[in-house]
């Protein structure tokens, strides 16, 4: 492509998964620290339930994939800002850049293949919906 | 200017159009909020990962989410969160509009007003969440 910039465009993703996110992280504090019960109503009955369903799956990864990569690009900054030392600082973004290839790819994973009725739990530790064993 | 001039305007750091004001501030709290989302994120994405391994292990860990100073922990993140996202909407702003760079100390202030209100909202609620029978 004729005049692309990685820097800027860079810099638009800032602004864009920005815009994005405070939608989407506003949602998840909504729904998971302001409904019925709050930070004590999160356990695994809750979190197989909504990624039981496919419009939460798609919400999460969206912001799994959102967050980390704005906040990855974020980081980069502030550790260019700092380290001095080139091979500390290339060293710290290649970690940087693993890390989050890393929890992109496990997070996606996690989020499309979770059973959420394993067998063999207790029924009282799955979603309400799981056929009783 | 005479040299013992020169040394003065080069030792006085204030009176300058950034150092010590508003839009400083803003980039300060942006950073350090900023970071200190990045690391809550790292360990989140591991710590939901665990509804993969087992509905105990994940209720197991969740219940330290749930202690009293965790819960204090949570406010403070969500803290940081609504700070980022307004502020960051005050840099959409600065940087996409033309009268954005005017308005930028107005709109610090109208960031933090924004930033109370929803901690108004917010704090009573999780708080009661997290220390109510």
């Amino acid at each position: 492509m004729k005049n692309f910039n990685l820097e800027k465009a860079g810099w638009l993703f800032m602004r864009g998964s920005g815009a994005v996110l405070i939608v989407l992280i506003f949602t998840h504090l909504s729904v998971n620290l302001l409904s019925d019960g709050g930070v004590k109503a999160i356990d695994f009955a809750f979190v197989a339930g909504k990624l039981a369903n496919p419009f939460w799956q798609w919400f999460d990864v969206t912001l799994l994939w959102l967050a980390l990569i704005h906040g990855a690009n974020g980081m980069r900054t502030v550790i260019n800002d700092y380290v001095l030392r080139e091979k500390f600082r290339k060293g710290l973004l290649v970690a940087l850049v693993a890390s989050t290839a890393l929890l992109i790819v496990m997070g996606t994973l996690v989020v499309f293949t979770l059973d959420p009725c394993p067998v063999g739990s207790p029924a009282e530790l799955l979603p309400s919906f799981c056929p009783v064993a | 200017m005479t040299t013992a001039q020169a040394s003065a305007a080069k030792t006085r750091i204030a009176g300058t159009l950034y150092r010590g004001h508003e839009g400083m501030w803003s980039w300060v709290l942006h950073r350090i909020t900023g970071i200190a989302i990045y690391f809550f994120l790292l360990v989140h994405v591991l710590d939901t990962a665990l509804v993969r391994i087992s509905p105990e292990l994940y209720n197991a860990v969740m219940a330290s989410y749930k202690t009293p100073v965790m819960g204090l922990g949570e406010l403070g993140l969500v803290a940081a969160i609504v700070f980022h996202a307004y502020n960051g909407l005050r840099i959409i702003l600065v940087d996409l509009t033309g009268w954005g760079t005017r308005h930028q100390k107005a709109m610090f202030y109208v960031v933090l007003a924004m930033w109370a209100i929803t901690m108004l909202g917010f704090a009573p609620r999780h708080l009661a969440h997290v220390f109510g029978a």
